[in-house]
């Protein structure tokens, strides 16, 4: 399916989607994909429930599906932008034949690679990665424009599991001040792994 | 199952043919894994590790994933040590290739990574494509920091798997298990 290139005009805010989609988050375990969706989670505020990436780019599906794994009781949210999810297009086939009901991925699509000057991704040339991941055998997947269906969306990640999903929410390819949280990625896997009362070895 | 060469019309799936035998050494490298409380494994499918997966498959207290690709299960096991869980990766000698990028995520966050590695290449090997890699793999892990051991005799896979899961469970280090082919036996055509 080829869908109309995005208009500047045509899109939400990131840092408006993130915020909305954490909001009263209670438990959700929370994993980011390097770049802007790691600064748009830790500005919509830190939490030690929080994963944050900072490199190996194509790994916060996977990272959040090795999660869902080993937390089977609770609910992972992967934060993730479009040229992330595309490097690890693989794992979409990957997380669909194992099925963890308790995984939800969003994919902020700018259409573009940010972090490196808003070079055109392939969601930009009308790639669809809500129709692959319904191809790959995703149960739950759609693509979100308006602040109506980001409602809806808000309401579908905090209901009983139904996953996995696999959400694009398309957005303004607009650059939003840096917001950074450690880069210490030892210290940020302890923290994490603290507040599930796990002892760091 | 294709043990005859004239049989072997498709050479990608002649080359991930079902091994020909149980092995021992495959059991008691999978009762090891057990015993050093891995509950999650990834694979790519591959016949010096089909035993291994067919355990792991029948074992209900065992996750077991298909990857697409190898560099998949690193995060994955990377993921599932976040949420306490021990993940090991199987995969062949061709698949290292594919994780040197992905081997920064366990490396840099200092996490657990068990990889037991298949080798191809190294002996007897009838396939000239499978030399490169069979060539590069130790060098590639050890280039990001990845610890290797070698294994080419039966008696000594217990103890190495034992000690590397407790280096990499206990001691978070990311280890290498590579299985000699010497160990495999060359691949039968």
């Amino acid at each position: 399916m080829v869908t109309a290139p995005l208009e500047p005009s045509d899109g939400l805010d990131r840092r408006v989607v993130v915020s909305s989609l954490l909001a009263d988050r209670g438990d959700t375990l929370v994993v980011t994909g390097l770049g802007s969706s790691t600064y748009d989670v830790h500005a919509a505020g830190d939490d030690d429930a929080n994963y944050y990436l900072w490199g190996a780019m194509g790994a916060a599906a996977l990272v959040g599906f090795g999660l869902a794994i080993g937390q089977p009781g609770r609910r992972v949210l992967v934060i993730t932008g479009d040229g992330e999810q595309l490097m690890a297009l693989g794992s979409l086939a990957t997380i669909a034949v194992a099925a963890p009901s308790n995984l939800d991925i969003v994919v902020l699509d700018n259409e573009r690679y940010g972090e490196t000057g808003m070079q055109t991704s392939h969601t930009g040339h009308g790639l669809d990665l809500a129709s692959v991941a319904a191809a790959c055998g995703f149960p739950s997947t759609g693509v979100v424009r308006r602040l109506d269906e980001l409602e809806r969306l808000d309401v579908e990640i905090r209901s009983a599991n139904s996953g996995p999903s696999l959400h694009v929410v398309k957005i303004l390819p607009v650059d939003h001040p840096r917001s950074m949280p450690s880069r210490d990625a030892v210290f940020v896997k302890n923290r994490f792994r603290a507040q599930l009362g796990l002892a760091p070895n | 199952m294709r043990t005859d060469r004239h049989d072997a019309t498709d050479p990608d799936d002649a080359d991930r043919q079902t091994s020909p035998h149980a092995r021992s050494w495959s059991h008691d490298l999978f009762d090891a894994l057990r015993a050093a409380d891995v509950r999650h494994v990834s694979y790519v499918p591959d016949a010096g590790h089909a035993d291994l997966i067919a355990r792991c498959l029948d074992d209900h207290d065992v996750v077991a994933t298909v990857l697409t690709t190898e560099e998949e299960g690193i995060a994955i096991s990377a993921g599932a040590w976040l949420g306490g869980m021990r993940s090991a990766v199987l995969m062949q000698s061709s698949g290292v290739g594919n994780c040197i990028n992905m081997l920064s995520l366990p490396v840099q966050t200092r996490s657990p990574l068990l990889m037991i590695v298949t080798m191809r290449g190294e002996w007897g090997e009838f396939n000239p494509w499978q030399v490169p890699m069979g060539r590069a793999t130790e060098a590639t892990l050890t280039a990001i920091g990845v610890r290797v051991l070698r294994v080419d005799d039966e008696s000594g896979v217990v103890p190495a798997v034992t000690q590397a899961a407790t280096m990499a469970y206990e001691a978070d280090q990311q280890v290498a298990i590579l299985l000699g082919q010497r160990l495999l036996g060359a691949k039968t055509w």
